[in-house]
């Protein structure tokens, strides 16, 4: 049974006006703006971000001043705020192929039209700490080149002309919002990606490595990899026809499954998916990662009883604002309900040790 | 340029550039506000492999407003993001671009913004070229 407890208003109101100055750090430093976040964070801010699942880097760059830093704070605030925007809509389908690429690479195909671009990426790099960062130095600016012309169409698709590669199909049935119904089990792949694209980056990353260490492992490599910009759509009903509302950034990922086939699908390669807000490729990779090993009671495949492929547990388990709800609410006041359960304790032990007694009396 | 056209380039440009080419265009626009400027979300869709069903990705934050002008013009704004003060602005160029203060509109806001956005997207495009890779096949690894 819970029961409330009153008072400590001003334990409380001290330890907020406390965490105020520490947040606030040494005052003889420079306070962070906002701009400096958005601008010198930006993989954090896309973090929170994505998995606070509202595109906005100002707020975020909010959150994550406001949070000292914390990102699952910081995502909390977001998620917090997000619940009190009245909604516009729902946009058009982005379309990724028609995404202004920072970065796009393929570890399966060498030749691609469009090239293999790198982009701003710490691949590459020696993971030496830069001492040059800790000075005020300034970087020059990016090198540039003559843009080729070709577009650059998803790889994927490109080269299933043979129907070696799964296609996907736009059945286009509905899918549900997680925003505005609760996750009920089974759910379809729709739901499931959602889900994943606003669940915490850490947990899908362990379980996207558990696929590759044996756990329904899937041998996947990464079809295509690109980072970029896409304009959103919709149609706004005052006008008559759809407008793009925006630009935002992306991260999207496609994987290549070797698949030998199953009694119901021929032997191909198939495919897992990832789409994240932000620049967020570890995300994105381990997302589609784990999007493919949930699919396979589509692909007929067997369940092996690895985690990944376990939807319920997945599903239950990736949204971090839930799991620390959870988690953290334990270390706030149950003192009358710990009570009980000391009573109830003590009573035991009384009960054991009479009927210890007793039997002992009985032995004599 | 046509009006959806107008209307996505403002929706995409910062609040910033808007307001420097509204104020050195030195236009006026008497208006009565008939929806207030209104912060609100986007669900964003995408596409289960690229180009499959869709599904929900993620909200963005978007702000309208709707203005009618004294001659009985109707201009609607959507800027990303949380500007009101831009919302309104853009609800305002809509409504003189449909009326004929449209040549204006065009050379003073809607030309130079759209400079920006093709200047941005070839800077982007150049900088992503020079990281563009060729691999060379070294000797293929032959099993055995």
């Amino acid at each position: 049974m819970y029961v409330a407890v009153k008072g400590g208003e001003k334990a409380i109101a001290n330890a907020h006006r406390w965490l105020d100055e520490e947040r606030r750090g040494d005052r003889s430093v420079a306070a962070l703006s906002i701009k400096q976040i958005t601008e010198q964070m930006a993989l954090a801010v896309s973090r929170v971000m994505a998995e606070g699942s509202l595109y906005d880097p100002e707020l975020a760059g909010l959150a994550l001043k406001q949070s000292r830093g914390d990102l699952i704070e910081a995502i909390f605030l977001i998620r917090a705020y997000r619940t009190t925007l009245p909604r516009f809509g729902t946009s058009s389908p982005i379309d990724t192929s028609a995404m202004q690429c920072k970065r796009r690479i393929s570890a399966t195909f060498k030749d691609i039209p469009g090239g293999q671009i790198l982009g701003p990426t710490f691949d590459y790099t020696h993971r030496l700490l830069d001492f040059k960062l800790m000075a005020d130095g300034e970087v020059p600016e990016a090198e540039q080149d003559e843009p080729s012309q070709s577009s650059m169409p998803h790889i994927l698709e490109l080269l299933n002309k043979d129907d070696l590669i799964q296609k996907e199909c736009d059945d286009d049935n509905t899918a549900n919002d997680l925003t505005r119904e609760p996750l009920t089990l089974p759910v379809n792949r729709a739901t499931r990606l959602q889900a994943l694209a606003r669940g915490d980056e850490g947990f899908l990353l362990g379980l996207g490595y558990s696929t590759q260490r044996g756990f329904a492992r899937n041998h996947a490599f990464v079809g295509e990899l690109r980072i970029g910009f896409v304009t959103v759509e919709m149609d706004i009903p005052e006008l008559g026809f759809s407008i793009d509302l925006g630009m935002i950034e992306i991260t999207e990922c496609e994987t290549v499954n070797q698949f030998q086939g199953s009694k119901s699908e021929p032997a191909q390669f198939t495919r897992g998916y990832g789409l994240v807000l932000g620049q967020q490729e570890r995300k994105g990779i381990a997302m589609a990662l784990v999007d493919r090993a949930l699919r396979w009671q589509e692909l007929g495949e067997d369940y092996l009883g690895a985690p990944a492929q376990d939807e319920e547990f997945v599903l239950s388990h990736c949204d971090n604002i839930q799991a620390t709800g959870f988690i953290e609410h334990i270390k706030l006041p149950h003192y009358v309900d710990f009570q009980s359960e000391l009573e109830l304790v003590r009573q035991l032990r009384r009960d054991a040790a009479l009927s210890k007694e007793a039997s002992e009396k009985a032995a004599d | 340029m046509d009006r959806k056209s107008w209307l996505s380039l403002m929706a995409k440009s910062s609040s910033q550039d808007i307001k420097a080419f509204w104020q050195s265009a030195e236009l006026n626009c008497a208006a009565e506000t008939i929806r207030m400027p209104e912060i609100g979300s986007v669900m964003v869709r995408g596409r289960q492999g690229g180009n499959g069903a869709t599904f929900h990705l993620g909200e963005m934050s978007v702000t309208r407003c709707s203005i009618k002008t004294d001659d009985g013009i109707i201009g609607h704004g959507y800027h990303q993001g949380r500007s009101k003060e831009t919302a309104e602005l853009v609800a305002k160029i809509d409504a003189l671009a449909q009326g004929d203060q449209f040549q204006t509109v065009n050379d003073k806001i809607f030309i130079p913004l759209s400079n920006i956005v093709v200047e941005k997207r070839q800077k982007l495009a150049a900088k992503a070229a020079a990281t563009k890779v060729d691999f060379f096949t070294m000797v293929r690894g032959e099993d055995g």
